[in-house]
C-alpha cells in the first residue's frame, strides 16, 4: 500500500465502504473485500464480465461502465450486471444468407426499435449501437459489422431496450455473415492450405527438424528479414 | 489520469527526436547482444527466484516459487469423501476450460461425434485468449512458408522448442486461419480477400494476421458462437478441483466444482482436454500480469498430481510492454502491434536503446537494463518506473488516423484515464504475460498420462523458453483442434474402468515422504485473493 490515499464512500449494493478514491470499481469491491466470482474476467476492458450500473447521490441518472475500467467516485450506489437472460438464436453460418430478411428471421424484434437511443446511450465502448441495429434493418450487414466490432458482449445495451432486442446477438451475427459470405476468402491462404495438404513443404520442413543446432543457429541467424 | 506536468516536459524529449528517429534504423542485437542482455537482465535469470520441486515427475526441477508453493501443497477435496460411482455426468470429452483452446477443442471433439461437455471456471469466453490483441502468426502469404515459420518459432525459442510441435504448429497454421475464416472471423482484409499482415517481433516475414487490436476478442466470440449454435452443452462458473484416473491409471474424469454453490459433482469421461490456461495470476517475482483472473494455474498443479511432466515451467514471458500509468491500468497489455506499427521504445533522454522488434525476452531484458543498470527511466508520481514508447510515430509512417484505425482498443482504454495515445507517448514496463512452458504433451495435444490431454497456454514444449508474438492464439487454435480430434475420434476405442483417486493420496504421501513442509496450503488456486488490498 505504502502511498496516503484520499478516502471516499461507496455503496456497494446499498452497503457504506470507505474505499481510496484511486481505484477503480472492481479494485474498491476487493479492498472492500469482496471475493469476486462473477462480474470479473479479463480486467482489463476486453471481456463484458464486469458491466456495472450506478448513480451519483442526488441524481436520478443511470450511469454505467466496466467495473475494470470505471474509477470510483464519491457517493457512488453501485451493483453490478454479470449475466443478463438474453435469447440467442442457434443457426448454421454456412448456409445463410447475408440478407436483412436472414436476421430478421433470426432476431425479428430488431423491427420493434422504437428509436430511443437507450443502447447507444449506456454502450460502455461508446459504440453508436442504435445505428448498427438500423445497418441489420436495412441490410446494411457490412456497415452493421463494421460499426458493432467493438462490442464485448457485456449485455448493458439489452438490459435496457424496451424493444427487447438483444443487440449484441444481432452483432455477432452480422459480423460473421459479413465476414463469410461478403468478404471474398483469402486466396493466398486457400493456395497454401492445398500445398501444405499436397506434402509441399514436408520435405523441407524434415530437413530443418533434423539439422543439427550449429547448422539450425546459421540459418537462423541469417535469414533474409521482408523489409 | 492524464500527465502531469512533469512528464509533459519530460515527452518534450521524445517529440523533440521523433522526426529523427522515424528516418532512421536503430541495429537489431547480435546473438551476443542478446545473450547478454538476457543473462544479466531476464528475470528468468534470477537464481533465488526459483527452488528445485522436492516430489513428482519432474522432482528437482527448478520452478518459480510461486509455482512451487502449490505444487508443495495438498488437494483442496483431501478431506472430503468422494462416491465415485455417483456419476452427474457421464460423457465421451471433458473439455476444462472456455477461452480459445477449450472451444476449438469442443467444436472438434464433436465433428468427430464424441458426446461433448465443456465446463469453464468462470463465463465461457473470459481467458486470455480475448485479451490477445496484436495477431495471429501463419505463413500463408507467396513470400513465406511454414519452413520459414518453422525457423523463427525455433530461433525465438533459442532452440530448445520440441520439433514436432513446432512442425504442427507451423504447417496447421494456414489451416487454422482457413478455419476461422469459413467461420466468420473478421479478419483485417484487402477488398479482394488478401489478408493484411505485419511483422512482430522475431518474425522474419510479415505474417501476423489480426482483427484490429480485437484479434483475440473476434477469435473468441466467432468460436464461442460457434460453439453455442452447435449446441455443445457449456457449464460455466464450474471448475475442476482433481482429476480421476481409472485402474489403469488413465485419466477417466474429474471432480466438478459449483463456484457459487460449492457443490462437487464427478464426471466420468473417455478423455479429458485440459484447455485451463497459464498462471499470471501467481504474480511470479511481484509482477504486475496482463493476465485474465482466472490465469492461476490450476490445470498445471492437477496434472502434475495426476503424474503428467512438467516443461519449461523456469522460463517465464515478460511482455515488454505493459503500462507503467496511468496507475489505474498498471500492468495491462499493450499490444505488440503498436511496435509491429513502427512505435519505438524511448529512455528518459528521448533517444532509443533497442531495435523496436527483437523477440519479447530480448526487448523485455533491454528495457529493465535501461532502467535498473542505465538509470534511463521515467518516474511516475506512485513511484512506478517505466520507458517511453512512442505511440504517435505510427501516424507519422503510416498516414494520419491509423493509430484509431488499428489501435481502438489502445486508444479507448487511455482515454478513459486520461492519456491521448494519438498524440502522446505511452509509459512502458515489462509485465508477466506468459508462461512458455506447461505440460509437456506430443502431437495430438496428448500428456504422459493416457486420455489426458492439455491445449493452450497450459501446454509445454511448442514455445520452448520464449514464444513469440502470434503463435499464442495459433497454438490455442492448432493444439485446441488437434487434441478435440485426436480425442474424439479415440473415444469410440476407450472403456473407462473404475475410477480413483489414489493418485491423490500417493501424492500426498510422497509429500509426507520427503519431508515437504506444505504449510497448510491447499490447491488448486482456482482464484487469486485480491480483498482488502489496493494494487494488484
Amino acid at each position: 500500500m505504502g502511498q496516503e490515499h484520499e478516502g471516499i464512500n461507496i455503496f456497494i449494493m446499498g452497503k457504506k465502504y470507505k474505499v481510496p478514491d484511486s481505484l477503480t470499481i472492481m479494485n474498491a469491491m476487493e479492498y472492500a473485500g469482496y471475493q469476486l466470482v462473477r462480474g470479473c474476467g479479463c480486467r482489463a476492458g476486453f471481456c463484458g464480465a464486469c458491466a456495472t450500473i450506478y448513480r451519483l447521490k442526488g441524481d436520478y441518472d443511470l450511469k454505467v461502465g466496466l467495473a475494470c475500467q470505471t474509477k470510483v467516485e464519491p457517493e457512488m450506489y453501485l451493483t453490478q450486471l454479470p449475466f443478463f437472460p438474453a435469447q440467442k438464436s442457434e443457426y448454421n453460418i454456412q448456409e445463410l444468407k447475408a440478407t436483412a430478411e436472414q436476421i430478421s428471421q433470426f432476431y425479428p424484434e430488431i423491427f420493434r426499435c422504437i428509436g430511443c437511443n437507450a443502447c447507444t446511450k449506456i454502450c460502455p465502448q461508446d459504440l453508436k449501437v442504435m445505428q448498427y441495429i438500423g445497418y441489420a434493418q436495412r441490410g446494411q450487414i457490412d456497415r452493421c459489422a463494421d460499426e458493432s466490432f467493438d462490442c464485448v458482449m457485456c449485455g448493458l445495451c439489452a438490459s435496457r431496450c424496451p424493444a427487447q432486442i438483444v443487440h449484441y446477438n444481432v452483432g455477432i451475427l452480422a459480423r460473421r455473415l459479413f465476414s463469410r459470405h461478403l468478404t471474398p476468402p483469402a486466396q493466398h491462404l486457400q493456395n497454401r492450405v492445398e500445398e501444405i495438404e499436397s506434402g509441399a513443404f514436408d520435405k523441407e520442413i524434415n530437413e530443418l527438424m533434423s539439422a543439427d543446432l550449429i547448422e539450425l543457429k546459421r540459418r537462423y541467424n541469417e535469414r533474409d528479414m521482408e523489409a | 489520469m492524464s500527465y502531469t506536468p512533469k512528464m509533459r516536459e519530460q515527452i518534450k524529449k521524445v517529440e523533440a527526436t521523433r522526426a529523427e528517429r522515424v528516418k532512421q534504423n536503430f541495429p537489431r542485437m547480435n546473438p551476443e547482444q542478446k545473450d547478454n542482455v538476457l543473462k544479466n537482465f531476464h528475470p528468468d535469470y534470477i537464481e533465488a527466484s526459483m527452488r528445485a520441486l522436492p516430489v513428482g515427475v519432474n522432482k528437482g526441477d527448478r520452478v518459480p516459487h510461486e509455482l512451487a508453493d502449490l505444487i508443495e501443497a495438498r488437494s483442496r477435496v483431501e478431506n472430503i469423501k468422494f462416491d465415485l460411482e455417483d456419476i452427474a455426468y457421464d460423457v465421451d470429452v471433458l473439455v476444462v476450460g472456455g477461452g480459445g483452446a477449450g472451444a476449438s477443442a469442443a467444436l472438434l471433439a464433436q465433428e468427430q461425434d464424441a458426446d461433448v461437455l465443456m465446463v469453464t471456471k468462470l463465463r465461457f469466453g473470459d481467458a486470455n485468449t480475448v485479451m490477445a490483441q496484436g495477431g495471429i502468426q501463419g505463413a500463408d502469404k507467396e513470400n513465406d512458408s511454414p519452413a520459414i515459420h518453422y525457423l523463427d518459432v525455433m530461433g525465438g525459442g533459442h532452440y530448445t522448442n520440441v520439433p514436432e510441435l513446432v512442425r504442427a504448429l507451423t504447417m496447421d497454421a494456414p489451416i487454422a486461419l482457413k478455419w476461422l475464416e469459413y467461420l466468420g472471423t473478421m479478419f483485417d482484409k484487402f477488398e479482394d480477400g488478401t489478408m493484411k499482415s505485419i511483422h512482430g517481433g522475431g518474425t522474419s516475414r510479415k505474417r501476423m494476421h489480426s482483427a484490429r487490436d480485437y484479434s483475440g476478442a473476434e477469435i473468441m466470440r466467432t468460436l464461442r458462437d460457434e460453439v453455442r449454435n452447435r449446441g455443445v452443452r457449456v457449464i460455466e462458473f464450474c471448475s475442476v478441483v482433481e482429476l480421476l484416473l481409472d485402474e489403469d491409471g488413465k485419466c477417466g474424469g474429474a471432480i466438478l466444482y459449483n463456484m457459487e454453490t460449492g457443490e462437487y459433482e464427478i464426471a466420468r469421461a473417455k478423455t479429458v482436454i485440459m484447455a485451463v490456461g497459464g498462471s499470471g495470476r501467481l504474480h511470479y517475482q511481484g509482477f504486475p500480469t496482463t493476465n485474465h483472473y482466472g490465469a492461476t494455474g490450476d490445470g498445471l498443479i492437477m496434472g502434475y498430481r495426476a503424474g503428467a511432466k512438467l516443461a519449461f515451467m523456469n522460463t517465464i514471458q515478460y511482455h515488454p510492454t505493459g503500462a507503467a500509468y496511468p496507475p489505474q491500468i498498471l500492468g495491462l497489455l499493450i499490444t505488440e502491434k503498436v511496435r509491429g506499427l513502427g512505435a519505438e521504445p524511448v529512455n528518459i533522454d528521448g533517444a532509443q536503446f533497442v531495435f523496436h522488434l527483437e523477440t519479447r525476452d530480448v526487448e523485455a531484458s533491454a528495457i529493465i537494463r535501461e532502467v535498473k543498470q542505465n538509470g534511463k527511466g521515467v518516474t511516475t508520481p506512485t513511484g512506478m518506473v517505466g520507458v517511453w514508447l512512442d505511440s504517435p510515430m505510427i501516424d507519422i509512417i503510416h498516414g494520419p488516423g491509423t493509430i484509431e484505425k488499428e489501435l481502438p482498443a489502445m486508444v479507448r482504454q487511455f482515454a478513459r484515464f486520461g492519456v491521448d495515445i494519438v498524440r502522446d507517448p505511452m509509459l512502458i514496463y515489462p509485465a508477466l504475460h506468459y508462461q512458455n512452458g506447461g505440460l509437456l504433451i506430443d502431437e495430438n495435444g496428448m500428456t504422459n498420462v493416457e486420455n489426458l490431454y492439455v491445449a493452450g497456454e497450459g501446454a509445454g514444449g511448442i514455445h520452448g523458453k520464449n514464444r513469440l508474438m502470434g503463435n499464442s492464439l495459433l497454438d490455442i487454435v492448432v493444439f485446441g483442434r488437434r487434441a478435440g480430434k485426436h480425442a474424439g475420434a479415440r473415444v469410440k476405442d476407450i472403456t473407462v474402468k473404475k475410477l480413483n483417486m489414489d493418485h491423490v493420496a500417493s501424492y500426498h504421501k510422497e509429500l509426507e515422504d520427503n519431508g515437504v513442509d506444505t504449510a497448510g496450503r491447499v490447491s488448486p488456486l482456482l482464484l487469486p485473493r485480491y480483498t482488502h488490498r489496493i494494487d494488484e
